[in-house]
């Protein structure tokens, strides 16, 4: 039964309704309710008059503006595209030395190569180009396949070990587990590879596991990364005597490395990325170890 | 549970349990090499679990009283018990995939743990398990004392209730299988589907049928709410998930939409799924409960209708807006953006309509904490309403789309609107329907309060800043016109904020905790003393109010 009531603290009838003691007031709409409404309709209607909205079975209305997001696009990569031109050209055109001795170039090198490298190489590479576990370091000056900036862009556009037809092909062969060196054989070449940047192990008890080490060496190893075991760049073969290790410098990752060998894979970039693009990356990566002394 | 049954009903029961064992077998013969027999194990467990209980009380004593003098309360009770055991399931979840986001390790190298399978069982843990169990217990009670009428049904409100658990279960484990439609919020696969369709026409039925028995010339607000809810989610449900199975043996299906219409389908429903399922339910909760705790009648019931058939009206319009900028042509991205702009007054007029029915009791929101968890609420509807809108305007969706602004803003409303109202409403619902005096512990209800609120209030701070710094990182241009920044860069910014975030979602999982003990304290308590006239109206009797 609709009873209405005064509710004492508005001063308001009630609807006179009543569900389990839950009443409503017959407040009306605040006027500032429906002020609001209609700003929000008008804005509405004004977009539906401006733009493309609603259907019109095969097409839509269109809008007095006449536009169109894939328009909209397509006119701002023009322009963001002749922004960029000038040095785009510039880089094309000009050659590695040319590029380096202009400091202008060089800034936009380090700005968009921060950007190329962060989203293709980091993933591997580590953000900063210091590598990781198994992935090499590139700020180390220590390079396997050379690290001029054309060699640098070379590898990066064929990849290691990759599908590509030009890939930079290289391959360590499991020495321990194909059964070209024995047990003893493998120990002694590790103890002498470790002992290549470590000179203190040369004590009085490790001098002929050392020497043994280094005839196996010479026989087996030597092919590649050469007498002196500094590596080879041609074959991707990498220095054994300094402090830089991809895998590991420690007596343990040598003898695994050279029990099961090791084939490590870099994609190719040349079809994911513009010859710009890859000519940025080449002197990005090259100022990487200009940088860290 | 049982005892209320008669006999013939009890049979009823025990021949749809049967039924399912049936199906649960056929599933498991049909897809003994796919994960679809995993899920016919789970259905026949699940239903010869319920076959038991049923049948261990097949002939106990029948009911004596006439059970049309009381309200149907029993499947409240367990509908509560189970929506705050997801709710904990669910949080949890959410705390370990935003942990996850913070330190990836967390996945520990396993298939089942990585974050593209635990983020929707958290997802359909909170929205589904959680908030669906709380609508379905609250709307059985709202409706039966708006209308002083019982449920119009002894076996329904139970197989509503546990067909729909089930459907969660489904879902949920399916995911940690590799089930999954990869649809977001309608990720559960064709046969779970299925089944919810079933249940949710029963709880449709039911809910009308209950309605026009009502005692009552009006039909009170909070019920045309609850029924937009089901009607709706009815609609959405089936259209998004039109879909071919692979072969009646395989869990996996092909939806029948293809290309942009897909992705209009989708979010077609995925914002209407927050429309209807997270907002309409709920305000059919906040019109009820709120009122209640208050004391205070409704601000203005003119207010109710225009903020009704706007939520209604405009919402069903609007989901384009989470594609704007993409394959979708332009023109439906303009229309779902300006609809979602006139959206936001009938969405305001519903929070402030909830406010404004505060006045006169505002002494009560300082010293009632479960008031309080109300009044917030609505405050932070009335806040991600207004982001909702703003960020449907393409400009501005060209800043936030793809960043955590989204997940603040879906936050803001999952956390500070949907959950604050929930508990509210369950603190509120909970001592009358085990008729105690009040909750066990009015202290732990204050403790919850804060929990919730300061972990809702890092989390949505910790993803406004991560969301807003990720979208000027991903513009920023040099002055040559080159990309500033890295994606690899903008993870780093993120960092902080993922733990807070985590954090965030830590407390509010505690303070879901504290309410489980809570509650569970107060069902065990000592009874009040009888609550007068709440029960069905009699012929020949006045309705009489509760309290």
């Amino acid at each position: 039964m609709a009873v209405e009531e005064i509710d004492p603290v508005s001063g308001r009838e009630t609807t006179g309704h009543e569900w389990n003691g839950i009443t409503e007031l017959d407040t009306p709409v605040p006027r500032g309710v429906l002020i609001f409404l209609i700003v929000t309709h008008v804005f509405a209607v004004l977009w539906w008059f401006l733009m493309p909205t609603w259907p019109l079975g095969t097409t839509y209305t269109h809008g007095l503006l006449d536009t169109d997001q894939h328009k909209m696009v397509a006119e701002r990569l023009v322009e963001a595209n002749a922004a960029r031109a000038p040095w785009v050209e510039a880089i094309e055109k000009k050659n590695y030395d040319e590029i380096q001795a202009d400091p202008k170039l060089m800034k936009i090198v380090q700005e968009t190569g921060h950007r190329l490298f962060g989203d293709n190489c980091a993933a591997c590479h580590g953000r900063d180009g210091r590598g990781g576990s198994n992935y090499p370091d590139l700020a180390d000056h220590d390079w396997i396949w050379g690290g001029g900036p054309e060699t640098i862009a070379q590898t990066i556009s064929v990849g290691v070990n990759s599908a590509h037809a030009d890939s930079r092909v290289s391959q360590m062969p499991a020495f321990g587990r194909d059964e070209m060196l024995d047990p003893v054989q493998l120990n002694n070449v590790a103890v002498y590879v470790h002992s290549l940047s470590n000179p203190d192990d040369a004590t009085p008890e490790n001098v002929d596991t050392i020497d043994a080490g280094r005839q196996v060496f010479l026989t087996t190893c030597a092919a590649c990364h050469g007498e002196n075991a500094k590596g080879n760049a041609d074959v991707g073969a990498p220095n054994l005597t300094d402090k830089y290790w991809i895998y590991g410098g420690d007596i343990e990752t040598i003898v695994a490395t050279i029990h099961g060998g090791r084939q490590g894979h870099m994609p190719t970039w040349g079809k994911r990325l513009s010859s710009t693009d890859i000519k940025i990356l080449a002197l990005y990566v090259h100022s990487l170890g200009v940088e860290n002394p | 549970m049982v005892a209320q049954l008669t006999s013939s009903e009890r049979q009823y029961c025990a021949v749809i349990l049967i039924l399912m064992v049936i199906v649960g077998v056929a599933m498991a013969a049909l897809g003994k090499s796919d994960p679809l027999g995993v899920h016919g194990v789970i259905v026949i467990v699940y239903s010869g679990v319920l076959l038991y209980l049923v049948l261990s009380a097949f002939y106990g004593p029948e009911p004596q009283e006439d059970r049309q003098a009381s309200y149907y309360d029993d499947p409240i009770k367990v509908g509560i018990a189970l929506s705050m055991a997801w709710a904990v399931f669910g949080m949890f979840m959410g705390v370990w995939v935003a942990s996850q986001l913070a330190w990836p390790n967390l996945a520990f190298d396993a298939a089942w743990s990585t974050f593209g399978r635990l983020r929707p069982t958290h997802t359909t843990g909170v929205i589904f398990g959680f908030g669906g169990n709380a609508l379905i217990a609250t709307s059985f009670h709202v409706v039966q004392r708006t209308s002083r009428a019982r449920l119009a049904g002894q076996i329904s409100p139970w197989f509503v209730l546990f067909g729909f658990n089930l459907f969660c279960l489904l879902a949920v484990s399916g995911y940690l299988i590799g089930v999954t439609q990869s649809k977001e919020y309608a990720e559960a696969e064709w046969y779970a589907d299925l089944w919810l369709v079933i249940v949710w026409v029963v709880y449709f039925i039911l809910y009308i049928r209950t309605l026009a028995r009502r005692k009552e010339p009006h039909i009170y607000v909070a019920n045309w709410y609850y029924l937009a809810f089901i009607l709706v989610v009815a609609i959405l449900h089936i259209v998004n998930n039109l879909a071919i199975p692979v072969s009646w043996g395989h869990a996996k299906s092909y939806t029948i939409w293809a290309g942009v219409q897909d992705a209009m389908v989708q979010w077609w429903y995925g914002h209407n799924a927050v429309a209807f399922f997270l907002t309409s339910g709920f305000l059919g909760m906040l019109y009820y409960y709120l009122p209640v705790r208050a004391g205070r009648p409704i601000f203005s019931y003119r207010l109710s209708i225009l903020s009704f058939w706007g939520i209604t009206f405009f919402y069903i319009w609007v989901g384009s807006h989470h594609l704007h900028y993409t394959a979708l042509p332009h023109w439906v991205q303009n229309l779902g953006m300006t609809f979602s702009v006139m959206l936001l007054v009938p969405s305001w007029a519903s929070a402030g309509n909830a406010l404004l029915t505060l006045n006169g009791a505002w002494h009560k929101v300082r010293d009632d904490a479960t008031l309080r968890f109300m009044f917030v609420a609505a405050v932070f509807y009335g806040l991600a309403t207004f982001e909702g809108s703003f960020l449907a305007i393409r400009p501005v969706n060209s800043l936030s789309h793809y960043t955590d602004w989204t997940i603040g803003h879906v936050h803001a409303g999952a956390l500070g609107w949907v959950a604050l109202i929930t508990f509210g409403s369950l603190y509120t619902l909970v001592p009358a329907l085990w008729k105690r005096p009040a909750m066990y512990s009015a202290t732990l209800v204050e403790v919850h309060f804060w929990l919730a609120l300061a972990g809702t209030l890092i989390y949505v701070f910790a993803m406004w800043n991560s969301g807003i710094i990720q979208g000027l990182m991903w513009r920023t241009y040099t002055e040559d016109g080159t990309l500033t920044y890295s994606f690899v860069d903008t993870l780093v910014a993120m960092y902080p904020y993922y733990i807070a975030r985590a954090f965030g979602g830590l407390l509010f999982l505690l303070g879901a905790i504290v309410a489980c003990y809570n509650i569970w304290m107060t069902a065990r308590g000592a009874p009040a003393a009888a609550v007068v006239g709440d029960g069905p109206a009699q012929s020949g009797v006045a309705p009489a109010p509760a309290e």
